[in-house]
């Protein structure tokens, strides 16, 4: 088995390709792409035009967004079949990163709402 | 390969014996970065952890200053940009040395090495502002979190650098060798994973931080 034979199987993250104008471009695409919604999140953060609640979880979006760009366009994480095992860890990375995240924010936000201090114990803590 | 030699397990040309398939392991062009990638991947786990600390503990702050406070869009865009192009430079140098061009890849790598400096001094600066003030870690609990989040981020990127130099010194001195190009494609994905945390850092910390 040749490496040319095993790179029509599967490719490793971030690999390149072999045609130098299409890989430039892919790169130049992405960084167009991040840019624009970089720029997008500081006027998001910054303008008072949209609905202020709503800002923070448009944010969020964004960010999202921007991450697939990062994953496509930079580290060339694609839905093709010689992607499989890169995905399939990816998935299993996001999966674990999500449960940490919005377990431990669930959790202590109730906790913090939910068990009540006297005055006495609240002076003593460092919180607020 | 005759099929007696497979199903005796003597080659890796049948699944039963090998469990590897029908092809047998992969290259190490395929297993090298992909080991790398699980190793970022858990690198992010360990991020995520920073995060749900951070996200708890932000209005923890003891009466100190407060995100609102402390934070300056403008620098943390300045810094956003020059890591987004540091990234997008690294990636210009994959595809400089994979056609082994020293003089481009050396300048790639040279100017990925630059915008990075430039992004870990206005950090620096930032740090060095704020603990001037009296906002150091052992401030408050929204402090110690801040700083341990957006430092561990820091120091990832000084170890790249660092990590940098010797790709371009192995460039210069042995040339372009697979294995050389397998450390390089390594230390891009770290170096892309650190774009990616970055933006949630920019976005969580700095933008909703600073919400009016």
């Amino acid at each position: 088995m040749t490496e040319d034979e095993d790179h029509l199987l599967d490719v490793a993250p971030g690999a390149p390709h072999d045609n130098l104008f299409s890989e430039t471009l892919l790169y130049i695409v992405g960084l167009a792409l991040a840019l624009v919604l970089t720029g997008v999140s500081f006027w998001v953060a910054s303008t008072s035009v949209l609905w202020g609640p709503g800002v923070a979880t448009g944010l969020v979006v964004l960010a999202i967004a921007q991450i697939g760009i990062h994953l496509v366009f930079f580290l060339h994480i694609t839905s093709g079949p010689d992607n499989t095992n890169n995905v399939l860890a990816l998935a299993f990375g996001v999966l674990i990163v999500f449960l940490v995240m919005i377990g431990t924010i669930w959790i202590m936000g109730h906790m913090n709402a939910n068990v009540g201090m006297s005055p006495e114990m609240m002076n003593l803590q460092t919180q607020h | 390969m005759t099929s007696e030699a497979a199903t005796i397990g003597l080659t890796h040309g049948g699944s039963e014996d090998t469990g590897l398939g029908h092809r047998g392991p992969e290259s190490k062009s395929i297993v090298v970065p992909y080991g790398f990638w699980l190793f970022v991947l858990s690198d992010m786990v360990l991020f995520s952890a920073l995060f749900a600390t951070y996200a708890t503990l932000v209005h923890a702050t003891d009466g100190g200053p407060t995100t609102n406070q402390l934070f300056d869009r403008n620098l943390v865009a300045i810094e956003t940009v020059a890591l987004l192009l540091s990234s997008f430079v690294c990636g210009l140098a994959m595809i400089a040395a994979k056609r082994s061009n020293m003089m481009w890849t050396q300048g790639w790598l040279v100017l990925t090495g630059l915008l990075g400096l430039v992004f870990l001094s206005i950090e620096m600066f930032e740090f060095a502002k704020m603990i001037g003030e009296g906002a150091g870690p052992q401030r408050s609990a929204f402090l110690s979190s801040f700083f341990t989040l957006v430092g561990c981020h820091g120091a990832h990127v000084t170890a790249g650098l660092l990590w940098l130099g010797t790709m371009m010194a192995q460039f210069w001195a042995k040339g372009f060798q697979q294995h050389i190009l397998r450390r390089l494609l390594c230390f891009s994905i770290f170096w892309h994973a650190l774009d990616i945390i970055w933006v949630g850092i920019f976005t969580i910390v700095y933008l909703i931080g600073t919400l009016p």
